[in-house]
């Protein structure tokens, strides 16, 4: 395996790329693999070209603009050309045959169903590619945009891998004759570790640490190496940490999940936010694995910073492949925050435009989901599946007679859980509301009006203290209740919330509203 | 694979995280935890973790230690942090139904059926050493979350004493933890927690009170 990516200078063909438009329709009847279209070989004469040259910018155009035009144009129903096809016209380089076979496979999982041999392939390609990444010596310069769908497709083909897996009932023989042969493909260990891998061999952590005593640029150059060095494994390596965290999400374990993505710091922008499809996911799972957690203020937190984001800045990437995906995510949360809310009504934490597109989206939902009763289970059930991450069985299946399908399982159990818990939670609503309505009262009184024994009433106002308390990730229990009380003898003394915080903001806007103001007067008394 | 001279279970986790060849020294870790009286989250969700990836390999009664030790860490939630790992059919067996059913009770602060729970299934829980005054604790800390000032009877069914082990109970809290004791109206006790900013609200320092310096640096241009 060659393991470094140095190009020696060789001649090119330079025929300009624009004006290679071939006639070719898409979706031949009759896909030939080692077929290689003008424009297919413009393609990569160029893209090989810009990578040598470490043209960022153009290679940027090419993966994001003219990989996706000529998928819709010439490969709607079938596979790129071979890339054995095409080698011939990169100088047979490893590496490129290796990220042109990563976006080949990547083409059949978005456009086509892949068979369970190119399942197996495109995982040895995974293997390849991230091996000469982790043990060669790499020296290109990869837009960030591919560097993370390299490595959130990885992780969508191994969730995919699971999913096909567990489907047992209508494998064919030949199906399970290769699973049973290529039991190490997609295994979970390997998924893995390569992403621990690329985490430790990159240093991203020191990198990130280093950044913050000033003794390192990383985000100031949003990751690109601008002294002849290579981003791609200090990259991926951060990537892998995101990776990481929906992986740990995948297997239900959200406690290790959230633990991988401490290394950055997402109260603020960073490099996870350059690419919007990292942003998304990493917040996307952040705040369910807080969900589940129980934390439900920081999950609300940040549905709300991420969703408010979304609404200003969507409409920039109407053109982009990542545009559906970015949609559905967006709902996701929609209905994420919806179960947030209803089991925390912290509303003051919603900005107002969000809370305007929620009300849209989910109002009759959240009263109902207000009533506890089992129509308000089906809606938690409901909202839980459509926005919930596709849990999977992580381990290999026996592949023993009588063969059944489990790949609902992982998922059933995760929403059994939850809905678990929020039956726990059932009563919680009702003391909510009454204590809203009064400063103090005794404890019989509201016994009275909850239709409770005064023993049930005192385990219902502890629990309500239990639940409201998050323990966070120090350790420290938080109060995430937006009305508080306590018991003083028979009486309960309600406090509620206040958030002295939006005050400041206020001012501050007003300051600069003034000033704008005084501004365009000062304007008009100088004509 | 013994467990490498010099490396704690710890530092072994933090190190092969995805290494199924450490499953043996986190199993003896598990019990480690037990008879020592300590606790490893960590490790114990790296050991579900592989038990997870290869279900085969898993050993029920290392689990029900797991969780029972997930249970004493109440109030945080490990006992379904474990629980996410655990696939279902296993969950069935009945020594998992009743942790469950404990968990449920102390998530719910059903105090006097959770001890009854307790008495039933005395021979799982006391292979586990100080079960019982941790989960005291946790009553403890739910009660002061809740109240100033609470009748004895409340305070006796949630940590279940009574009579002269609680009067002993009683003067310990009052002489080390600041506790107080007032009569009430008849002969009831009342029961005087700590002050702490759950019971009094007017202790917690907002932590709203301060803007964020990013907010602040939107008005610098004026300022300047």
């Amino acid at each position: 395996m060659a393991s470094s990516y140095d190009y020696d200078e060789g001649s090119y063909d330079s025929r300009s790329y624009a004006t290679s438009a071939p006639g070719q329709a898409g979706g031949d009847v009759s896909y030939d693999p080692n077929f290689v279209p003008d424009s297919v070989r413009t393609f990569v004469v160029h893209l090989y070209r810009y990578i040598r040259e470490k043209n960022v910018y153009e290679i940027h155009q090419m993966y994001e603009g003219s990989f996706q035009r000529l998928s819709e144009r010439m490969f709607r129903e079938s596979p790129w050309p071979s890339v054995e096809a095409v080698a011939p016209y990169v100088d047979n380089d490893h590496v490129f045959c290796l990220l042109y076979r990563e976006m080949w496979f990547r083409h059949v999982y978005a456009r086509l169903s892949p068979t369970g041999r190119q399942r197996v392939d495109s995982w040895d390609n995974y293997c390849s590619l991230f091996g000469v990444v982790l043990h060669g010596v790499v020296s290109m310069q990869l837009p960030n945009q591919w560097l993370w769908d390299m490595v959130d497709e990885f992780v969508y083909q191994f969730q995919s891998y699971c999913q096909y897996r567990a489907k047992l009932k209508t494998k064919t023989d030949e199906e399970l004759q290769l699973l049973k042969q290529y039991d190490q493909a997609w295994n979970v260990y390997g998924v893995l570790n390569y992403l621990q891998a690329l985490v430790e061999k990159s240093m991203i952590i020191q990198i990130l640490e280093r950044e913050k005593d000033g003794l390192e640029q990383f985000s100031a150059t949003d990751g690109y190496d601008y002294d002849g060095g290579s981003n791609v494994l200090k990259m991926l390596g951060y990537y892998s940490m995101i990776g990481l965290l929906r992986v740990h999400c995948l297997l239900g374990d959200y406690h290790t999940g959230l633990k991988c993505l401490v290394p950055i710091d997402i109260s603020q922008q960073g490099v996870y936010t350059i690419v919007i499809g990292s942003h998304i996911s990493a917040i996307y799972h952040y705040g369910f694995a807080n969900m589940m957690l129980r934390r439900y203020v920081e999950a609300i937190r940040e549905f709300n910073k991420m969703l408010s984001y979304i609404l200003k800045y969507k409409q920039y990437h109407q053109k982009s492949p990542q545009y559906d995906q970015i949609l559905k995510k967006n709902e996701q949360m929609y209905a994420l925050l919806a179960i947030c809310l209803s089991l925390c009504p912290q509303t003051k934490l919603i900005e107002e435009n969000v809370s305007i597109q929620l009300k849209e989206k989910y109002n009759d939902k959240m009263l109902k989901m207000q009533r506890y009763d089992e129509e308000a289970y089906a809606v938690f059930d409901e909202l839980f599946s459509y926005a919930c991450p596709k849990f999977i069985t992580p381990s290999v299946p026996a592949l023993e007679e009588p063969l059944t399908n489990f790949n609902q399982d992982a998922y059933r159990l995760q929403l059994k859980l939850f809905l678990y818990e929020v039956k726990q939670q059932q009563l919680l609503g009702g003391v909510r509301s009454f204590m809203k309505l009064y400063s103090t009262i005794s404890l019989s009184k509201l016994a009275n009006y909850m239709e409770v024994d005064e023993a049930t009433l005192r385990t219902i106002l502890m629990t309500y203290k239990h639940k409201m308390h998050a323990v966070d990730s120090n350790g420290k229990i938080v109060s995430n209740s937006d009305v508080d009380f306590y018991i003083n003898d028979g009486i309960v003394h309600v406090v509620e919330a206040k958030s002295p915080k939006q005050y400041g903001d206020y001012f501050l806007r007003q300051i600069l509203k003034f000033e704008e103001m005084i501004g365009e007067l000062d304007r008009v008394k100088l004509d | 694979m013994g467990q490498q001279v010099g490396y704690t279970v710890e530092q072994l986790v933090a190190v092969n995280p995805y290494n199924p060849d450490i499953l043996a020294d986190l199993e003896n870790h598990v019990n480690e935890q037990v008879s020592s009286q300590t606790y490893s989250l960590d490790a114990n969700l790296c050991l579900l973790r592989l038990y997870q990836f290869e279900p085969q390999r898993m050993n029920t009664e290392i689990v029900a230690r797991i969780l029972i030790k997930a249970l004493m860490a109440m109030p945080a939630p490990d006992f379904s942090l474990c629980l996410f790992l655990i696939p279902e059919q296993v969950q069935m067996e009945e020594q998992f139904k009743a942790l469950i059913v404990l968990s449920h009770y102390l998530e719910t602060a059903r105090f006097p059926q959770f001890w009854d729970e307790v008495a039933k299934n005395r021979h799982m829980l006391e292979v586990v050493p100080g079960f019982e005054q941790t989960i005291q604790a946790y009553a403890i800390h739910t009660l002061s979350l809740t109240y100033q000032k609470m009748p004895r009877p409340v305070l006796a069914e949630a940590v279940n004493l009574e009579g002269l082990s609680l009067d002993k109970f009683l003067e310990y809290q009052v002489a080390n933890n600041g506790w107080g004791l007032e009569k009430g109206s008849g002969s009831l006790q009342l029961v005087v927690l700590p002050r702490n900013e759950y019971n009094h609200p007017e202790l917690k320092k907002s932590s709203g009170d301060g803007i964020p310096l990013e907010h602040v640096t939107r008005i610098f241009s004026i300022l300047g």
